[in-house]
């Protein structure tokens, strides 16, 4: 019991961070089909600008509310500034080319994105532990759990909640639908689907940074950390199906809480058992276990 | 199949190219530029690889899969067998990487575009993941090579360098057979048109399960070869994603005009890596990710396309 | 048929020619060139790589400067001034293999110190008897290096790991257990990195659990999580489920800071006894927050464990890194400095031996087996055909220092080369299982 419990409370809170970060790629997938590996620069921007932020805060003892303000802060400005230069001066210019060769231009923005970090932040690892810290630990199943890692959840289920609103509830929200459906057809329905491309990289672009900054003091940020998150959020979104939201919480969830479970029982296939459930959801079920519906066309 | 392939141009200039490399690595260039060389003609052969997919629009995102292949069989061979011979080195492999290619054809041949590309890279981080956590198989810290031997004799790195170059010649021959071959010919119609295919009485998928079986076939023996000159490998720098994308980038900054371009494309890559990285340690990933962005803009065709601007054979090509 | 085109010949060659023209160094008699690694981006920079770098630097200069301390206050190495290339150590064995040829082919360097991963270490020590470099590895401690082969060109100043881990053992019988045992507080398990020095540490130490304390127990799920992860949350809990309380980590890095501030928050500290074999460096940067009571090694003599030893030459050391950096030497910065101490003995005995500045080789046969005062403890190449070092290792807890206002260690046990390493010649996990003969423990 205790065991089942420790182990779905890692799960989740592992599923939580995963969801938060695969969400902002599934969504630029869906609405733009792109696969945008540059997405673990926008996540590892994140992490960085709010822990540095963190830092200062804690060094010089501010208010903890702070901390939290920091890390929106952060994800905010990240998704806005890159998002923008690179969907207005790269992505907007090769919409037409080969979908591979707009993935390899994500993969070239990858890595700039990733040195200019050394340049920017320096090479040592960043420790924001403050807000970690000052929540502490509760007792939960027999084990203590940072209650920090637990907000994680809440704030999971905050992002899904919007999200859902967002697209069922809002006219913008139904305008992304329909141009996920189908692009030409919104087109002519009058759609500027370039403002709804900008507009959509950029909150993909925030919520991957939200993901890097609020888990950020939970982990030793440092260089290259992204490059795991990338590949593990693609398997996330692959499994879900690529452009589904609930997809993405599905495939966190299945993700998130295979890992802790092999985490506690065989620690070697920690690694390997991911992407084997990615290959077979691909084998089984190419499009995804929740594959967007597709327009049918003649 | 090979008949008259010798007096193609193609081939010609592409055997007089590695020539060349040869010859100059081994007698007129200091050492560390001659390493460039061998890693490149090396790498190149993956890149060949996966340019014949993609002559097919089939992008693998994945190769590293049957390149890290290749290098750790080579890695086992020698753990467990005792196996330092070069010819049983890249023959070992080849057809590892091969045998795993034949079998995960089957699944991969029914895919396209990017669930090709997404497939390919699961199934190569499923690898990285056994391989990065399993002990006996070295997990990140990989596995040393010792220097190559032929015939019971060590090679020397000038050998090494030799075979190498054999090697390569005979894939070159090789792949130009086959892109030549009506098979060769049929899966670049499968790009234009798939289904106009199946009506002429070809069986697509079968088309695509040979090339993928070539391809991987190439990768492993790069692999294999690239093991034997480093003497390591490990998960890290052999099987990772960001290695499978490094490939694709060298096949698009080569360009897929010619069988030769992805050995220039390789050399040219390892030069701007060796040298961002002497000169601009913190930057030499934004150096190769500039270099990237720049080919994809400015230059669609290619590092080849430069050549065939100034090629005076240019009239004899269609 | 027609013959390769010319024109396209030329154009390569030349291609070729102007490359080859391209700078290359030139060496002067009157100075060494050596390349020194480590860690300088990355998880491991801060607590390892830059201190590492630092100690290097203070014992070039001195030397160069001939201001160090007796026995090493002759000017420069067999006359000559060293002139240090700082290198990256990240990014993998086979990315350094890469770089370590084009630091003797192309910079035409005449000795390579350093390397702190084992990973690293074992990736290059076959490559350096390969191409014939003069190189002393100063960290790493996979005891494979020398026990899977002899190697010709390569040396280590630093104990390998079986010392670390049998010390970790011993001292956890001598002291943690003294008087107080109970079963349940018996078992122990460990969090180790999935790689060479994780691997090796954590076996050893169950090795020496076994003959230190045969009741004592060994969980079946140790943790090897990947090494530079950063992330321990499912880890913490798994080791938190498990019933062992002593808890063996050989974690180095900003991983180690990494998971002691995750364990902490999550109160791993109140139910469990760590023991660390290499965490001396992350002692300083968590400074107030560091627990109490961690079983603490810091790989032999240097870093916290000898922060008040007056020895002259670590009395040195330390005003003098303090002068210049602003703070303690830490364990890194110690190993580093000894490897370059290594060289300077080898370069001066060679240079004596010959009349002459001595060749490679004459180095090597100087440096093979020699004994030497490092600054708080004596370092004796003895294993490994006179090419692995073995020293003394200390151990004790961690106690936040109130009055100084820094972090602290008391109850230090040191233990004697000849306690926790195997003989010459042996192979160490043979040798710990037939029960350890022939050693002497003070």
């Amino acid at each position: 019991m205790q065991f089942l419990i420790t182990v779905l409370l890692d799960g989740l809170i592992y599923a939580s961070y995963l969801f938060i970060v695969s969400l902002g790629l599934t969504i630029t997938f869906g609405v733009m089909k792109i696969l945008n590996v540059a997405h673990g620069g926008f996540f590892a921007w994140g992490a960085y600008l709010a822990s540095i932020s963190i830092i200062y805060l804690g060094d010089n003892e501010y208010n903890s509310f702070l901390y939290y303000f920091a890390i929106f802060l952060s994800a905010i400005i990240v998704g806005l500034f890159f998002g923008y230069i690179i969907e207005r001066f790269i992505l907007r210019k090769m919409y037409n080319e080969d979908i591979h060769l707009i993935v390899l231009a994500t993969f070239g923005l990858f890595w700039i994105l990733e040195d200019l970090i050394l340049h920017v932040f320096g090479v040592d690892p960043l420790m924001p532990y403050y807000p970690a810290m000052e929540l502490g630990g509760i007792e939960l199943g027999g084990i203590f759990q940072g209650v920090y890692s637990l907000t994680l959840a809440g704030l999971a289920i905050i992002v899904a909640f919007i999200c859902w609103y967002f697209l069922k509830k809002t006219k913008y929200g139904k305008v992304l639908q329909s141009v996920i459906f189908d692009r030409e057809v919104s087109v002519s329905m009058g759609i500027n689907v370039t403002k709804v491309y900008l507009i959509t990289f950029i909150i993909g672009g925030m919520l991957g940074a939200l993901g890097g900054a609020y888990i950020a003091p939970t982990i030793s940020v440092s260089p290259g950390f992204a490059i795991d998150v990338v590949v593990m959020s693609f398997a996330v979104v692959v499994i879900g199906g690529m452009g589904s939201v609930p997809g993405a919480l599905i495939g966190s969830l299945i993700v998130g809480l295979v890992r802790a479970f092999a985490v506690h029982q065989a620690p070697i296939l920690e690694l390997f058992i991911i992407y084997a459930i990615m290959a077979i959801v691909l084998i089984i079920k190419p499009e995804g276990l929740f594959a967007p519906p597709k327009p049918r066309k003649i | 199949m090979f008949k008259g392939i010798l007096k193609e141009q193609t081939i010609q200039v592409g055997i007089g190219f590695v020539f060349i490399v040869v010859l100059l690595g081994t007698f007129i260039l200091p050492e560390w530029m001659s390493n460039n060389f061998m890693y490149g003609l090396s790498r190149g052969l993956a890149v060949l690889g996966l340019m014949i997919l993609w002559r097919t629009n089939l992008v693998s995102f994945g190769h590293a899969l049957y390149y890290g292949f290749g290098a750790y069989a080579v890695a086992m061979a020698q753990k467990y067998l005792g196996v330092t011979d070069v010819f049983l080195r890249i023959i070992i492999a080849i057809t590892a990487a091969g045998i795993l290619g034949f079998v995960l054809g089957f699944i991969l041949r029914r895919y396209r575009e990017i669930f090709f590309a997404m497939l390919s890279l699961a199934f190569s981080m499923v690898l990285y993941g056994l391989l990065a956590k399993a002990e006996f198989l070295g997990s990140t810290d990989g596995m040393s090579i010792s220097p190559s031997t032929m015939f019971g004799f060590e090679l020397g790195r000038f050998g090494l360098f030799y075979f190498i170059g054999f090697v390569v010649i005979l894939s070159l021959i090789f792949a130009h057979a086959y892109l030549r071959s009506s098979l060769g010919h049929l899966t670049t119609a499968i790009m234009d048109n798939e289904i106009r295919v199946e009506y002429l009485g070809y069986s697509v998928e079968k088309a695509i399960h040979i090339k993928y079986v070539i391809s991987a076939c190439l990768a492993g023996g790069a692999g294999g070869l690239m093991a034997a000159a480093l003497g390591q490998v490990d998960p890290d720098s052999m099987v990772l994603w960001s290695v499978s994308g490094e490939l694709v980038f060298v096949t698009i900054m080569a360009g897929l005009g010619n069988i030769l371009a992805p050995f220039v494309g390789a050399i040219f890559f390892e030069f701007i890596r060796t040298y961002a990285y002497e000169f601009a340690p913190q930057a030499w990933q934004m150096i190769i990710g500039g270099t990237l962005l720049a080919i994809i803009f400015f230059l669609p065709g290619g590092l080849w396309s430069l050549f065939q601007k100034i090629n005076p054979f240019k009239k004899e090509k269609k | 048929m027609k013959l390769i085109n010319l024109k396209t010949l030329g154009r390569i060659a030349i291609t070729g020619l102007i490359a080859s023209v391209l700078p290359m160094s030139v060496n002067a008699k009157d100075t060494v060139k050596v390349g020194v690694v480590s860690f300088l981006t990355g998880p491991a920079a801060g607590p390892f790589g830059t201190p590492a770098k630092q100690g290097a630097e203070i014992v070039i200069d001195a030397i160069n400067s001939g201001t160090m301390p007796a026995p090493y206050n002759t000017k420069g190495f067999a006359g000559a001034t060293m002139n240090p290339i700082f290198s990256d150590e990240s990014g993998g064995g086979t990315k350094q293999v890469g770089l370590f040829r084009d630091f003797v082919q192309k910079q035409n360097v005449d000795a390579m110190i350093g390397y702190i991963s084992s990973g690293n270490c074992m990736a290059i020590g076959p490559v350096a008897d390969e191409v014939k470099m003069l190189t002393i590895f100063s960290t790493c401690g996979t005891e494979r290096l020398y026990e899977e082969k002899l190697r010709s060109h390569v040396f280590r100043t630093q104990g390998n790991a079986v010392g670390d881990s049998l010390a970790a053992a011993k001292y956890i019988a001598d002291e943690y257990f003294k008087g107080k045992v109970s079963t349940s507080d018996k078992m122990y398990t460990g969090i180790n990195q999935n790689y060479a020095w994780g691997q090796d540490s954590y076996k050893f130490f169950k090795l020496g659990m076994a003959q230190y304390m045969p009741s004592a127990v060994g969980s079946t799920k140790p943790q090897f999580p990947k090494l530079f992860s950063g992330q321990y949350g499912s880890e913490i809990s798994a080791l938190s489920l498990d019933k062992a309380k002593i808890v063996h980590t050989s974690f180095w890095n900003g991983d180690f800071e990494a998971f002691m501030l995750q364990a902490l928050v999550r109160g791993f500290f109140q139910k469990k006894i760590l023991v660390s074999s290499v965490g001396g460096s992350g002692v300083d940067s968590l400074d107030k927050k560091f627990p109490d009571g961690v079983i603490m090694g810091t790989r032999g003599n240097v870093g916290l464990i000898v922060r008040n030893d007056t020895t002259p030459l670590n009395k040195w050391f330390i005003d003098s890194y303090k002068k210049r950096y602003g703070a303690y030497p830490l364990g890194p910065s110690y190993q580093y400095a000894r490897a370059v101490m290594l060289y300077k003995i080898g370069m001066d005995k060679a240079a004596k031996a010959a009349g002459k500045f001595p060749t490679q080789d004459q180095v090597i046969a100087a440096m093979k087996g020699v004994t030497f005062e490092s600054f708080a403890d004596t370092i004796e190449m003895k294993r490994g055909d006179g090419h692995q070092a073995v020293h003394s290792i200390a151990y004790g807890v961690t106690k936040y220092n109130k009055a100084k206002g820094e972090p602290g260690i008391e109850k230090v046990i040191k233990y004697s080369a000849s306690c926790i390493y195997p003989p010459a010649g042996a192979i160490s996990q043979k040798w710990v299982e037939s029960g350890m003969p022939g050693r002497k423990c003070n």
